[in-house]
C-alpha cells in the first residue's frame, strides 16, 4: 500500500464512519426506517479491499452492507437517499439498508437473509470465466454466516471449478447477540475450507495495511483467473448488532481494549508518524467526510418519495 | 384468572408451560441460550434449551427426526423468511413423512416464526407467506391476532401430534391483552367472531383482524354493522363458522395481508363461492396486499398493504353504498 493508496483508504473509512454514525441518529430519529445495521469498527475490511477493485468486479454483501457499497463507488447522496426511503435512492427507495444494489459500479447487492449472498457470488465469477474477463468475484459474509449449508456448498462449488472468486468473511466474534465459541467448534473461518483447493489467509481485520496486502495477492492471482480465495478478517465491531440494540450480552467484551485497536486510529496514526499527514491534514480528511454525510442527508432529505406506480413498474422485467 | 400480558409473553409463557409439564419438549434456536432467554435455561437445563448455529436446515431438520425419535422440539426461527433456507425440510420432509410411511411415524414439532413486520424491514424480512405453508397437506398452519389466542394456540401445537407452523405476527409483538393463568388451550379449527353484525361479514388474520375491526367502528358510525372473524388457525380452516355468518349477512369482504394471489382470502374465497354461493347477496370482495415484494420506503409500503379505508371501502361496495367517485 504506497501513501496515495493509504490516504484513499483513510478517507473511506472516514466516509464510511461518519456516514454510518449519522444513519443511525436518523434511525433513531424516524428519519430512516427498518433494520439498519452498522460496521462502525470494521471499515478496515470494506476499504482495505474495495478501493482496489474496479467497476467491473462484482461485489456481494449481506444485511451490514453500508461500508461495502460506499467502498465499491457507490455514490453517498444516492445510500443516504435510498436509506430515507427516496425516489434519488439507489434503488429507488425499494430496497433499503440491507438490499443495497449499485449495478453501475459493481455491487451487485446485499441480501438480508444470511449467507443468501454467497452462491450468487459464484454467478458472477462463473460468468467472467465464461467471457474470458479478467473481473473478479467478491463476496463478504459474517463468521455467523459461516455455518451455512449453503455457505459450505459454495466452498466446494468454487474450488471444483477454480473460480475467480474471492470470499471475505469479517470474522468478529459474533453472530447477532451469540459468541462464536456457541456456534462452532472451527474457530478461524478459513480452516472451514482447509479441506478445499484454497488458498486461504487470516490477517487482523483493523490493521487496514495486511488486509489490503494480503487481499491485494489474492486479487492479482484471480484476475489471471486463479480462484478461488478467502481471507477471514478478525475484527470487532464497536456498536450494536442492529441501531437500538442494548447490547447487554457484550460487557464481556473490553471494549476499551478494541477502541485502540480502531482501524481508522490506527492506520491515521500511522500516516501521521510516517510524516505522510500531519494533524491538520488528517483532520481535514474527516472534516471533508463530514462535509459529504451532511451534504448526502440533505440530498435525501430534498428528495421526493417514490411514485406508488413503481412497485408495478418493478415487478417483473 | 387472568391478567395483562404482552402478545410475545404469552407466547413465552405456553412454551414455558408445556416444558414444565412435558419433559419431551425441546426449545431450540439462535440466540435462544444466551443471556436474553436465561430463564429458559435456568429453568430447564442447557439441554432442552439449546442456542443453534445459523443453519435452519440442521435446525429444522434435527426437529424431524427429533420428533420422531419421540421427542416434541419447539424451533425459534425469528423470521418466517428464514424458514425458507430450509424449504425441504418444512414442506417435503416434515409433513410428509407420517403419510408417506402409512401412519407409522408421527411428527410432532412446532416452527415458531414471526412474520409481516411492515415497518420498513423491506423484500425479505416483511413478508406474509402462509400460503407456502398452506399449499403442504400435513402442515398446520397457525396464525394468532391475540395474546390470548398466542397463549392458547401454542400450547396446543405443542401437545399437537402434528408439525405446526406458529406465524406470530411481528407488528403485534408487544401489544397488551388478557390473557388467562395457568393451562389454556385453543383448540385448531375454531374462528373466533370477534365482533358479531347482521350486513356484513369480514374475515381477517393477524395484524390484519385490527384493522377490520377499526374499520368495522368506522362503519357503524355510518349505520353498517360488520360481524368480524379471525379464523385463528388456517390449517385446519374453520368454514362452518365463516358460512354460517355469510347466511346471515349475505356479505363477505376477506382481508389479507398477504400480496393478492397467495393470500388465504383466495382459499375462502373459493369455499364460500362452492358451499355457500346461494347465500350471497353481492359478490366477494378481496382486500389484499399488492401483488409486490414489500418496498422499503414508508408511503411505498403503506401503498401495498391493505388499510381500514380500504377495508370499509369494500364493505360500501358491497352494500351498494359506495360513495360516488369525487
Ligand atoms: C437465514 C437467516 N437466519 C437468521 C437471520 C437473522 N440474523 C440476521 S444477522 C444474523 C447474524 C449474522 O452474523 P454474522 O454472519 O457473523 O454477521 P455480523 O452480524 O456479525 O456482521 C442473524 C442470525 C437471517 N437474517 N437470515
Ligand atoms: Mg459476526
Amino acid at each position: 500500500m504506497n501513501s496515495d493508496d493509504a490516504l484513499r483508504v483513510l478517507a473511506t473509512m472516514e466516509r464510511i464512519r461518519h456516514f454510518e454514525e449519522r444513519v443511525a441518529r436518523l434511525k433513531l430519529a424516524g428519519e430512516v426506517f427498518g433494520l439498519i445495521h452498522v460496521s462502525v469498527g470494521q471499515e478496515g475490511v470494506a476499504a482495505g479491499t474495495c478501493t482496489q477493485l474496479r467497476d467491473d468486479d462484482a461485489v456481494y454483501s449481506g444485511h451490514r452492507a453500508h461500508g461495502h457499497a460506499l467502498a465499491k463507488g457507490a455514490p453517498m447522496n444516492r445510500v443516504m437517499a435510498e436509506l430515507m426511503g427516496r425516489e434519488t435512492g439507489l434503488c429507488r427507495g425499494m430496497g433499503g439498508s440491507m438490499h443495497l444494489v449499485d449495478v453501475e459500479h459493481g455491487f451487485l447487492g446485499a441480501t438480508g437473509v444470511v449467507g443468501g449472498n454467497v452462491p450468487m457470488a459464484l454467478g458472477s465469477a462463473l460468468a467472467s470465466r465464461l467471457r474470458g474477463e479478467d473481473s473478479v468475484a467478491v463476496v463478504f459474509f459474517g463468521d455467523g454466516a459461516a455455518q451455512g449449508g449453503h455457505v459450505l456448498e459454495t466452498f466446494n462449488l468454487a474450488s471444483l471449478w477454480q473460480l475467480p472468486l474471492i470470499l471475505v468473511c469479517e470474522n468478529n466474534g459474533f453472530a447477532e447477540f451469540t459468541p462464536r465459541s456457541a456456534h462452532t467448534v472451527v474457530e478461524r473461518v478459513s480452516d472451514a475450507v482447509a479441506p478445499y483447493d484454497f488458498a486461504r489467509e487470516t490477517v487482523d481485520g483493523n490493521d487496514v495495511r495486511a488486509v489490503w496486502s494480503s487481499f491485494g495477492g489474492f486479487l492479482e492471482r484471480a484476475r489471471t483467473g486463479e480462484g478461488p480465495f478467502l481471507l477471514e478478517c478478525l475484527t470487532h465491531r464497536l456498536s450494536g448488532h442492529y441501531v437500538g440494540d442494548p447490547a447487554a450480552y457484550r460487557e464481556a467484551l473490553a471494549a476499551d481494549e478494541w477502541r485502540k485497536l480502531d482501524p481508522i486510529v490506527r492506520l491515521r496514526t500511522s500516516l501521521i508518524e510516517d510524516g505522510t499527514l500531519d494533524e491538520a491534514a488528517a483532520d481535514a480528511i474527516a472534516a471533508e467526510a463530514i462535509a459529504e454525510v451532511e451534504a448526502a442527508e440533505t440530498f435525501g432529505r430534498d428528495s421526493a418519495y417514490p411514485p406508488e406506480s413503481l412497485t408495478a413498474e418493478v415487478a417483473y422485467a | 384468572m387472568s391478567r395483562e400480558l404482552p402478545y410475545i409473553a404469552a407466547i413465552d409463557e405456553a412454551i414455558h408451560q408445556e416444558m414444565a409439564r412435558d419433559e419431551t419438549v425441546l426449545y431450540y434456536g439462535q440466540n435462544l441460550a444466551t443471556v436474553e432467554n436465561a430463564p429458559f435455561v435456568s429453568d430447564f437445563g442447557a439441554d432442552r434449551v439449546r442456542v443453534t448455529p445459523i443453519s435452519e436446515t440442521a435446525e429444522i431438520g434435527m426437529a424431524v427426526g427429533a420428533a420422531m425419535a419421540g421427542l416434541r422440539p419447539v424451533v425459534e426461527l425469528y423470521m418466517a423468511e428464514f424458514m425458507l433456507v430450509a424449504m425441504d425440510q418444512v414442506t417435503n420432509e416434515a409433513p410428509r413423512m407420517r403419510a408417506m410411511s402409512g401412519g407409522q411415524v408421527k411428527v410432532p414439532l412446532v416452527l415458531k416464526a414471526g412474520y409481516g413486520f411492515a415497518a420498513g424491514w423491506a423484500g425479505q424480512h416483511t413478508g406474509v407467506i402462509t400460503n407456502m405453508f398452506l399449499g403442504v397437506p400435513g402442515l398446520k398452519v397457525v396464525a394468532p391476532a391475540t395474546p390470548a389466542d398466542a397463549k392458547g394456540l401454542m400450547a396446543t401445537a405443542i401437545r399437537d401430534d402434528d408439525p405446526v407452523v406458529f406465524l406470530h405476527h411481528y407488528l403485534l409483538t408487544l401489544v397488551h391483552g388478557d390473557v388467562p393463568e395457568g393451562e389454556y388451550l385453543v383448540p385448531f379449527g375454531q374462528a373466533s367472531v370477534r365482533r358479531t353484525g347482521g350486513d356484513v361479514t369480514l374475515v381477517a388474520t393477524g395484524w390484519m383482524v385490527d384493522r377490520a375491526l377499526a374499520a368495522a367502528e368506522l362503519l357503524a358510525g355510518e349505520g353498517i354493522e360488520a360481524e368480524v372473524i379471525d379464523p385463528r388457525t388456517l390449517a385446519p380452516l374453520d368454514m362452518p363458522t365463516i358460512l354460517s355468518s355469510v347466511e346471515k349477512t349475505g356479505r363477505l369482504v376477506l382481508v389479507d395481508q398477504a400480496p393478492r394471489h397467495s393470500a388465504v382470502s383466495g382459499v375462502i374465497a373459493g369455499e364460500v363461492a362452492e358451499h355457500g354461493f346461494g347465500l350471497l347477496k353481492a359478490p366477494i370482495v378481496q382486500v389484499t396486499a399488492l401483488d409486490a415484494t414489500v418496498p422499503y420506503s414508508e408511503p411505498l409500503e403503506a401503498h401495498v398493504l391493505p388499510d381500514e379505508d380500504r377495508i370499509a371501502s369494500a364493505v360500501r361496495s358491497v352494500l351498494g353504498t359506495a360513495p360516488v367517485a369525487a
